[in-house]
C-alpha cells in the first residue's frame, strides 16, 4: 500500500480532463495500484514541465505526492509517448477505445498487474500493427475480460455442463458462456456462434499475441466475432461505450471514402 | 447563526455557480456590491443581459459576434484564402495578437473526444467543408490544440480535407520561448528535435 507522503508509479494516461484555469484531472491506470484519480497541477501551462508526459496515451513513471482527495503528480518522465500511434487517426481511436474499455472495467485502487502489462503489450503491438487491428482488438477483449473475471465458457454448456459439440451452439452474454442447442431450446435468449468463431475464441483465451495473429479471418467470421464480444462486453458495462460507437462511425466513413476513390478511379 | 436575506443568498448561489468561484468569494462580490453605488451594479447587470442578448454566432466562421458578419469575415483586407481552424472561439484572440496571420478562421465548437461522445457531428465540420467547397480556399491551418483530443481531430479533418486538393499546415510543436531545456517534458523535446528547422 501507499504508506508514504509520496510513491512512485509506472502508468498509463487512461484519461483526462480540465480543472480550473491550468490544472487537469488524470485517470490513470498503474502497475502498482491499478486506477486512480489524479491531478496534474499546472499542466495546461505552456512551459509546464509535467507538459507532454501527461496526455492520454503515454506510458510514464510518476512521482506522486499524496493530497486530501486526490494524489498529485509531482514529477514524470515518459518511458513510451507513442508517438507512432499517435500519428494515425484509425490507430489513435483503436488505442483510445482499448483506453475506455480498462477504464469502464476496472475500480480504483485495485491493482492488476497481469492486465497492465497486457494493456502495455497491446498498445506496443498496436504502434507496430500494419493491418486494420481487428484480431488485436479482439485478443484485447477477451483477455481483459479473463484477468477481471468474465472470462466466458467456451468448453461446457452453461447450463447442462455437458462438453460442446463441433456444431453451431448458442452464446448467451447473461449467462456468460456458450450454451448446446439442447438447453436452448428450453427457452433461453441467445446468438448462434458458429463452429469456427467457437473455435477461434478458445485458441485466443490460451495463446500468446503472436500466435493469435496468425489467424486469418474472413470478413463474415470477423464481423461474427466483432459483435460477439459487442454483445458481452454490452451485457457486463450494461451501455455502449462511446468511443466503439466512434470506430464504427469511423470505419463506416473510410470504407465509404474507399469506395468513392475506386469509383473515381475507374 | 446569522441570518441570510433572500436576494443576497440568491446572488451568492448566482455567483457560485461562475469557475473559480466558491462560496466565500461569491460571497465577498455579493456584499462587494450591496456596498458600491447603484450605478455599478446596473451596470454590471446589463452587461450580462447584452452579452446574452447581443451576442451571436457568425454565420460564416462560427467566431462570436455583435454584428450580423463577425469582424475577421467582414474585412476585406484580409486573405480570405486562407482558413485557420480552431476549436473553441477563445483561441482566436491569442492568435490575433500574434499579428502573423491575415486570413479567417472557422471555429470547431470543440474537439473530438470518443470516449465523452464530443464526435465528429456535434462540430462545425460539416459546415467547414462545405465552406471549403464553396469558397476559393488555398489553404487551410489546423490550429486545434496540440493534445490529444486535437491532434485526432486535425487527423480527421485532414481525412475529409486532402480530396478537395487544398493545401493542408498545422501549427508547429515545439518549446515554449523562455523555456528550461533541462525542464523541458520528454515529448515536446523529441518533437522539437523531429521538427527542426535550418537556422
Amino acid at each position: 500500500m501507499r504508506t508514504s507522503r509520496s510513491y512512485q508509479a509506472h502508468a498509463v494516461i487512461i484519461k483526462q480532463s480540465k480543472f480550473g484555469e491550468f490544472d487537469k484531472i488524470l485517470t490513470i491506470y498503474s502497475s502498482e495500484f491499478g486506477k486512480l484519480p489524479t491531478v496534474a497541477r499546472g499542466a495546461c501551462r505552456p512551459g509546464s514541465k509535467l507538459g507532454g508526459n501527461v496526455e492520454p496515451l503515454t506510458y510514464s513513471l510518476l512521482m506522486l505526492a499524496k493530497g486530501r482527495n486526490l494524489d498529485i503528480i509531482t514529477q514524470s518522465q515518459c518511458i513510451d509517448g507513442f508517438t507512432a500511434l499517435k500519428a494515425d487517426l484509425w490507430r489513435t481511436s483503436l488505442a483510445l477505445y482499448i483506453l475506455d474499455l480498462v477504464d469502464s472495467f476496472t475500480v480504483q485502487n485495485s491493482e492488476n498487474k497481469p492486465l497492465f502489462n497486457l494493456l502495455i503489450d497491446t498498445l506496443h503491438n498496436l504502434s507496430e500493427e500494419d493491418d486494420g487491428g481487428e484480431i488485436l482488438l479482439r485478443y484485447f477483449e477477451l483477455n481483459l475480460l479473463h484477468y477481471l473475471g468474465y472470462r466466458p465458457q467456451l468448453y461446457r454448456c452453461i447450463i447442462c455442463n455437458s462438453l460442446l459439440l463441433s456444431e453451431v451452439n448458442y452464446f448467451n452474454p447473461g449467462l456468460g458462456g456458450v450454451m448446446c442447442p439442447n438447453c436452448r431450446e428450453n427457452g433461453f435468449d441467445s446468438n448462434t456462434i458458429s463452429v469456427n468463431a467457437l473455435k477461434v475464441l478458445r485458441l485466443w483465451q490460451n495463446c500468446d499475441y503472436a500466435t493469435a495473429k496468425r489467424v486469418r479471418l474472413k470478413p463474415t467470421l470477423q464481423l461474427e466475432l466483432e459483435q460477439g464480444m459487442q454483445s458481452y462486453i454490452r451485457c457486463i458495462l450494461q451501455r455502449e461505450l462511446k468511443s466503439m460507437v466512434w470506430l464504427q462511425n469511423l470505419r463506416r466513413e473510410m470504407k465509404s471514402s474507399e469506395v468513392d476513390k475506386t469509383n473515381r478511379n475507374n | 447563526m446569522a441570518v441570510i436575506i433572500g436576494p443576497v443568498e440568491r446572488l451568492v448561489e448566482e455567483f457560485s455557480k461562475l469557475p473559480g468561484i466558491g462560496p466565500k468569494s461569491a460571497q465577498r462580490l455579493t456584499y462587494h456590491l450591496l456596498r458600491s453605488p447603484d450605478k455599478d451594479a446596473h451596470e454590471l447587470a446589463e452587461a450580462i443581459l447584452s452579452l446574452r442578448e447581443k451576442i451571436h454566432l457568425c454565420p460564416v466562421c462560427f467566431g462570436i459576434t455583435d454584428k450580423e458578419l463577425c469582424v475577421v469575415c467582414q474585412d476585406e483586407g484580409r486573405d480570405h484564402s486562407k482558413i485557420c481552424v480552431v476549436e473553441h472561439p477563445s483561441d482566436i484572440p491569442p492568435l490575433e495578437r500574434t499579428g502573423k496571420y491575415n486570413g479567417v478562421y472557422h471555429v470547431l465548437h470543440g474537439a473530438i473526444n470518443p470516449a465523452r461522445g464530443m464526435e465528429g457531428d456535434n462540430l462545425k465540420i460539416k459546415e467547414l467543408i462545405s465552406r471549403l467547397e464553396g469558397d476559393v480556399v488555398e489553404e487551410v491551418v489546423l490550429a486545434t490544440n496540440p493534445n490529444l483530443e486535437g491532434e485526432t481531430t486535425a487527423m480527421y479533418l485532414r481525412r475529409l480535407i486532402m480530396p478537395l486538393g487544398i493545401r493542408i499546415s498545422r501549427l508547429a510543436r515545439g518549446l515554449p520561448f523562455g523555456a528550461d531545456l533541462e525542464y523541458a517534458d520528454d515529448v515536446t523535446l523529441g518533437q522539437s528535435i523531429e521538427e527542426r528547422r535550418e537556422f
